[in-house]
Formats: C-alpha cells, structure tokens, sequence
C-alpha cells in the first residue's frame, strides 16, 4: 500500500483516498465540518486545513478534499494552520454562538473570539443537508443568495411539496439545527416546514415510513394483492403464508 | 457594417492570400478611409452619432470615401477618437470629435487638409507585427506631430492590441489583411508539440490574473488522454476599473478566435466557448459575428483547412458573478449550477467541463497566441523580463490625466507607465499610490514608482498582476477608505461557500467601516492583520485567496493613515466625513461669499464681506466650499484633533 507522511509518520493509504481520510484511517485526528464519508468532497469550513510541506503547492490545504498522494508531506499542527483553524473557528462561533459541537471544539482547540453575530439560526451553511438531500432525497435543498447572505433554503421558502421526509438532512446536520417532531401520524421537518404523512400497516398498524417515499417504492416496485400496504415484517409472514403466490414486477 | 459577399471556403493558403488581398483593399482603399473608434469606450463618449454625422456629410458633399467602425485605439480619455487615411498620406487621428466637427472635418478632407482643430498625430507607417512587414502610409503634414512620438504611445509595444482601432472588426477580411489566419495556416501544416514548444519557449503566462504558464498548461491539457476536450475562453473580466478583454473582443475578435483554433488543434479539442459577461453586450455581439464570419469561411467547422482539425466556438454568457472568472466556478456556470468554485486538484486541465480535461485561457492571453505561433517564441520572449516575457495590456484609469488602455514590454516601471503614459495625476496633484490587480491586488506607494512591473516583482511588493488594472490615486484619496472600498466589492462578490471568505470578507468590511466612521479602537490594526491573512491563507479558491490583499497592502505602506483615523479621529485626505471638520480661517477669508453659494447645506453664515463661519452642525462635510474658496482659507482637520 503506498505510504504519505502526515505528522512526521509514514501512514497507508488506498488509492483515490483523501489526507482526511488517510489521516483518520491512521488513527491521526483533523476536525471537520462539512465533510462526510458518505458525501463526497466539499471543501468549504476550512476547518480540516493542513498545511502541505513538500510533494505539492506549499501552503494551507482543506485534507477533505486533497488528495493523498505518495510524495506529500503534511503537518496538521502548525503554527499556521493552528492561526488559520482558531480564526475559522472563531468566525463560525460568531455566526452561531450558542452551537454546541462548536462550542466543543473551540474548548478543544480554541478560538479568536470575534464579535457576535447571529443571523440565520445557528445554521454554518456546511451543506450537508443539501448534498444529502441530492444524494438520496428529493434535491429540494438548496442554497441561495452569495455572502453573508448565503443561507440554506427550499425554493421560493415554500414548504417543499416534493420532500420525501426521508430524513437525510437531519441526520447529517453536524449541529443539530435541522429537526423532525412527529404529531399524529405527520412528521414536520424543520425549518423547511415540509409535512409528511407516514404510511402505516394495514395488518399490525406499524408505522413503515413516510407515505410519499412508500408511495414512490410502490410505483417503483409495485406489489399488488394481498401483499400491498404492509410492514415488511407481516409482509414476509404472509409471503410465507401464500407460498408462491407473490408477483413482484420490476420496472 | 458586416460585410457580405463571402462565399467560398478558404481550404488553402492561395484563398487565405485572396482573403488577405480583398482586406488590403478595404484598409488602403484608392480614396479615404474614415475610421471611428466605435467601442464601448468610444460609444459612451458619443462615437454612434459621430459615425452618422460623417457619413451624412460625406453624403451631402458627394464625396467618396469609406466610412467604417473600429476598435479602441486605447486613448479612452480623449474618445471620441476618428482616423482619417488619404492614399498617399499620413493616416491622422482626431481626438474630441464632436458632431459639429463632422462638416469641417470632412471638408478639410475634400480639400486635402488636415482639420486641425482636433487632430491629435500622425502615423507614417503600418507594422504588421505577425509578419513583421511594413507598409509605408506617407509624409507626415509639417505642422502635426507623430502619433507615436506622444507621452502615451511612447512606450508603447501593441501586441495583443495590435489591430484594436485599426481595422474594422466586423471584417474578417481586414484582420487576414493584418497577417490574421497566416499563423493558422502555418500551425495547421506542422505538427501540435511544435507549436507547444514554442509557446513554452516564448514563456507566455496567463493574462487573467494568476500567470500561469500558458505552454504548461496546453501541455498537461494535450497530453490529458480523452476523446473529447474542451478549450474555453475566459473573458469574464470583472475587476473595477480592467477592460482591456473587452477592448479586444470589441476591436478584434478573430485574434481570440485564432488562438483557439490553434490550441483546439495543439490540445485535440473539438468544442470551444467563449465565456463572456452578459455586461458586455458590444463584445457578445462582434464575437458572435466574428464566430459566423469563420464558420461560413470554414475556418470554425469541419476540416480546417483541410487539415482534418474539426472545432467549432460558442458564445456563453455569463451572468455577472465576479467569481465566475475562476475557473472551476466558470465551469460550474457553463455547466448551469451556481457559481461556486470547487477545490483543485482535480484541475480543469485534466477534469474540467462535463468532467473532461479543459484548457481555459484568458482573452489576452489567445490573443498572443497566433503572434507567438506565427514569429516563434524566441521573438517573443525577447521582449520582458526574464520571468515574465512579452508585453502586458494595462488599464490606466483613476486620477491619471490620460486613461485608457496601455500595452507596455514586462518590467516596464510603474512610473513609466502612470507618470510617463498617463502622464499622471490630473490637476498638478501628487501620485500618492497605484492599486494594481483591481481588488485583487494591492497598492504601490508613490515611493516604488521605479518598480518594474512584472510577475515577481509586484508579488513582492505585496500587490499582483492581476488582470492589468491600474488604479491610480493621488493625494485626494484616503488609503482606508480604498481599502474599505475593495472590501465592500470582495463581500458582496464572495460566493459564500467557503468560511474565511464569507465571514471574513464581511468581518474586514465591518472593521473597516468603523473605521472610517470614527469607531477605530486600537486593536482593530491587529485583528485586521491577523484576519486577512487568514482568509488569504485558509480560503477554497483565488477570489477570497486575494481578496485581503488591498487590506494587507495599505496596511503595509500606509499603517500611520490607519492610525490617524483611530487615535486622531483624523482622516488626513479629509474624504472620511464623520472624521473631518471644515473650518474657515478668519485672517484670510475675504469675505467673498463663493463658499456659501457653493454649500448645498446652507450651513455657512455671516455675510458682506466679513470673514464667513460654519455651522458645524448644519455642515455635510462634502468639502465643496474647501475646493472652491480662491483664498485657501477654508482648511479641514481631525474630529479629534486639537482645536478641532
């Protein structure tokens, strides 16, 4: 396997890998915002900033998106990349002071302290939700507006009737401001306001997941019969039960 | 305006030579040949009507001349600027023209005189750089000095402006007449890596801002394996005060359209694009036309020239994002996302439009490209510096008496160029510092007007080259408020996707304004110091990577300005308000009264000739009395400052 110095250490790494990636593999801790495994490189909190010492351009680089090569040499702890990751971080505290993993983070590495701001509510425009909610969504999330201005934000503000309220954006949020409250068979996706009724089993009244995405599995995969409109577990007991009797038509 | 009458293809070098031979006739036609310089420049300073009040006079008269457009001639202070060529004579430029000259002017012309009124100098000869030949126009009139021998031609070597204000650029026949599509023809007949190897040997670096090896970069892009390749033309020329691609878009399209067949054919690429701002509609409209008029040549199209080379050019608009000219946000935008720039590596040269290597050259930049080819890239680099060859196209504008677009040989000094082209600042005031790469890039003091302006040395200086704009600024202008001024372009240019820069950007810009509003505190000088280098050091693309820059550079040359206004609360250029109080000095005021009719506020008191006083509380401090007292004894000082 070839080998990049990170640290002064020799560390393994596979082809097509990030120094991020490379780094962690090698048990070598690089905080990281807006970077994750599942979706692809990004490179825009700056806070994975290394700072490349010989086998590429001299200077700072995000390691989420650079990527690992067998003559590179990095530091991920000097002075200058520390400077850069405390103003970063301190940038982000003042547009988000009350966010707790930040918070965290800037006990563990500190950081400038600048005056606060806060706008948009506790939101640090990483876009994992965006990139999630492309992924494996509805590609309903989007940003808008440049600058400071820049926020996360569904079209027109319009509660997104295309959601699928499969709940991606939620689930990668790295500070917690996206959140689901279910009430009476809906779930509410805040702050995009999108409204999802659950699908629930005909048999054992389990709740199997939001109605558009089952509606869409059902166009998708129909089943018809006896079969439609349950659980997959009581699905699998009646299939027992009816023995050969499934038809299952692909598209 | 557009020529019609085009109708064979030109497959061979004989039809290039009767292309060429039709455009000799439309530029030395056997009667005058009346030019006006009819881009954006020229066009907002009033060329549209000259244009018809000369052909309406020439009408009138009966007389038979050619009347066509032209490009800038790159003296934009002086548009509207006309030529005139008699067979036989000097060609002579005007300056000023006004509507009113056109009947003078033209009957100067029938009498065989030069309108005097408005002529500014004569040209003798034409040098057709690409082929090095020389045509001899004739004497010049006794009484009218040579064009070339003005302060702002002097130092000039236009290569990449070389036909911008001589031929009409609705013409593809009067650009082959100029050597245009020789260099093509040439390329077409050797192999690829030769021509590569030239531009290598000419160190040509890219024009847009970064200066990057252009033979380097058509290099990694040729030897990028794929079937389909992308050659894009960067002309998304956004820096305040830069225009010099769109000069040449306007003045000469087919010199771009040139560079990029020539590429297309040394990288292997079928499609190219000329990416052009939607804010430069003149520009769109002449490449687009220049693009039709090689298409029906087959020029653009299948077999070039018979050279099995197939490429074609479309124009994209882009849609006035300053981040747009980077170039993966360029890529973003053809595409149809967001403009938003990715990180590098992978590069455009190897992943770049519809994921295929792309090779994206500035306007400039091609435009050198078919010289280099055609004179080979010795010549080339024989002029410049050791670093940086050839020449460099800059936009003089600011507080400098002669703007307009100036192409001097690399490692020319700054003071050669603002003081000696320019022939700087207007008014008799003093050169205070030039703000080279727009907001990019960062001030010059007046103190280093002996710098060499090339890649490395204003990288040292703590500036870039940029693009090539040049603003100059004089006493008048408050170094912090420049920067604020940069600042607030950066802020709201910035894309927001990265943390430095969006927050950054706006964190600087807060700071800044407080500033100059009075609100400094000590440790602002520290904050901004530490801030900007961050955002230049930890920023995902090259607009946030420079967009500190001014800030760094002003703080460098000009940290006591910074410091007047927080300890003093003193803006010593008197331009930030809420710093400056205006004062009249009793022992010299005359009591004339000038002051107070000049004040739009009302806000000065006393009257007949007893000395006059401002009421501070009324006053605007827009400086207007200060500017127009004859004794000068209307005086500025600090909201701090003692007997303020």
């Amino acid at each position: 396997m070839p080998e990049m110095i990170i640290n002064g250490l020799a560390v393994n790494f596979r082809s097509g890998e990030t120094v991020l990636q490379a780094a962690l593999a090698g048990g070598i801790h690089i905080p990281a915002l807006c970077h994750h495994p599942g979706l692809g490189h990004f490179g825009s909190c700056r806070l994975c900033l290394v700072e490349i010492l010989a086998g590429g351009r001299p200077g700072l680089a995000a390691s989420c998106s650079l990527p690992a090569s067998e003559d590179l040499v990095v530091e991920t702890g000097t002075e200058r990349v520390v400077r850069a990751r405390r103003v970063v971080l301190g940038l982000l505290l003042a547009r988000c002071p009350d966010a707790k993993p930040l918070l965290e983070l800037a006990e563990n590495l500190g950081a400038v302290k600048f005056t606060p701001r806060p706008g948009d509510p506790g939101c640090i425009l990483c876009g994992r939700c965006v990139r999630a909610c492309r992924a494996v969504g509805a590609n309903v999330i989007g940003f808008a507006w440049r600058g400071r201005d820049r926020r996360v934000a569904v079209p027109f503000d319009q509660p997104p009737a295309d959601c699928l309220g499969c709940r991606a954006c939620e689930q990668v949020c790295p500070v917690n401001v996206i959140k689901v409250v279910e009430d009476r068979g809906r779930i509410r996706i805040f702050p995009w306001q999108s409204e999802i009724e659950m699908a629930y089993c005909r048999n054992c009244g389990a709740a199997i997941g939001p109605g558009v995405q089952a509606g869409r599995l059902q166009k998708r995969f129909p089943v018809e019969g006896p079969l439609s409109g349950l659980c997959p577990a009581c699905r699998r007991r009646f299939q027992a039960a009816l023995a050969g009797g499934l038809v299952i038509q692909p598209t | 305006m557009t020529e019609g009458g085009i109708k064979h293809r030109v497959e061979s070098g004989r039809d290039l030579q009767a292309l060429e031979k039709k455009g000799l006739e439309l530029l030395y036609p056997g009667r005058p040949r009346i030019a006006v310089a009819m881009a954006s420049c020229g066009r907002a300073a009033g060329s549209g009507r000259i244009y018809e009040s000369i052909g309406d006079e020439l009408e009138r008269r009966g007389l038979d001349a050619s009347l066509v457009p032209a490009g800038c001639p790159g003296l934009c202070s002086r548009e509207p600027l006309v030529t005139v060529l008699e067979p036989g004579k000097a060609r002579i430029y005007y300056s000023g023209v006004q509507p009113a000259d056109a009947g003078p002017l033209v009957s100067a012309l029938a009498g065989g005189e030069v309108y005097q009124k408005r002529a500014l100098g004569a040209e003798v000869e034409d040098r057709l750089v690409v082929t090095g030949r020389q045509i001899d126009l004739g004497p010049p009139p006794g009484n009218l000095g040579l064009l070339a021998d003005l302060d702002f031609y002097r130092p000039q070597v236009r290569l990449a402006t070389r036909n911008c204000g001589c031929i009409n650029p609705f013409s593809i026949h009067e650009y082959a007449a100029r050597g245009g599509y020789r260099a093509l023809a040439e390329a077409l007949a050797g192999d690829p890596s030769g021509i590569i190897a030239e531009i290598k040997k000419s160190g040509l670096r890219g024009r847009g801002g970064a200066g990057f090896p252009t033979g380097l970069k058509w290099e990694i892009t040729a030897g990028s394996g794929h079937d389909e390749k992308y050659i894009i033309c960067n002309g998304d020329e956004g820096d305040p005060g830069a225009y010099m691609d769109r000069s040449i878009l306007e003045g000469d399209p087919h010199s771009v359209l040139e560079g990029m067949i020539i590429g297309a054919y040394c990288m292997g690429a079928r499609h190219g694009i000329i990416y052009v701002r939607a804010e430069y509609p003149l520009a769109i409209k002449t490449v687009g036309h220049a693009i039709a008029q090689a298409r029906e040549l087959g020029l653009l199209g299948e077999n070039i020239l018979n050279s099995g080379l197939s490429f074609d050019v479309e124009v994209v608009m882009g849609a006035g994002a300053f981040v747009c000219g980077e170039e993966t946000a360029l890529i973003a935008s053809i595409e149809g996302h967001p403009g938003e720039p990715r990180p590098r590596p992978p590069y455009p040269a190897r992943q770049g439009l519809w994921g295929k290597p792309t090779c994206i050259n500035n306007v400039e930049t091609l435009a050198n490209i078919p010289l280099i080819a055609g004179r080979g890239g010795d010549w080339y680099a024989g002029l410049g510096t050791a670093g940086s060859r050839g020449t460099k196209v800059f936009a003089l504008v600011g507080k400098v008496k002669n703007s307009g677009l100036v192409e001097v040989p690399m490692g020319t000094t700054i003071g050669d160029i603002v003081l000696g082209a320019g022939g700087g600042p207007d008014g008799g005031r003093k050169l205070k510092a030039v703000q080279t790469g727009g907001p990019s890039g960062g001030c010059i003091p007046a103190s280093l007007v002996d710098l060499p302006v090339d890649y490395e040395s204003l990288t040292g200086a703590g500036t870039i080259m940029g693009s090539g704009g040049m603003v100059v600024m004089d006493e008048s202008v408050c170094m912090v408020d420049m920067a604020r001024y940069f600042m607030t372009f950066a802020a709201g240019e910035s894309c927001g996707k990265c943390t430095p820069c969006r927050e950054g950007t706006a964190e600087i810009l807060d700071i800044l304004d407080r500033i100059t509003q009075g609100g400094g505190r000590p440790e602002d000088l520290d904050t901004l110091d530490e801030l900007s280098r961050v955002v230049k050091d930890a920023s995902l693309c090259g607009l946030g990577q420079t967009a500190t820059n001014p800030v760094l550079s002003t703080l460098r040359y000009f940290r006591s300005e910074y410091e007047a206004h927080i300890k003093d609360k003193h803006c010593p250029a008197g331009v930030c308000r809420n710093l400056t109080v205006y004062r009249i000095n009793p022992e010299l005021c005359i009591g004339c009264g000038l002051c107070a009719e000049e004040c739009p506020g009302g806000a000065i008191l006393g009257r007949d000739d007893q000395p006059r006083v401002i009421s501070q509380e009324s006053c605007t401090r827009c400086g207007a009395c200060y500017r127009i007292c004859p004794q000068e004894a209307i005086f500025f000082t600090g909201r701090g400052m003692p007997g303020a």
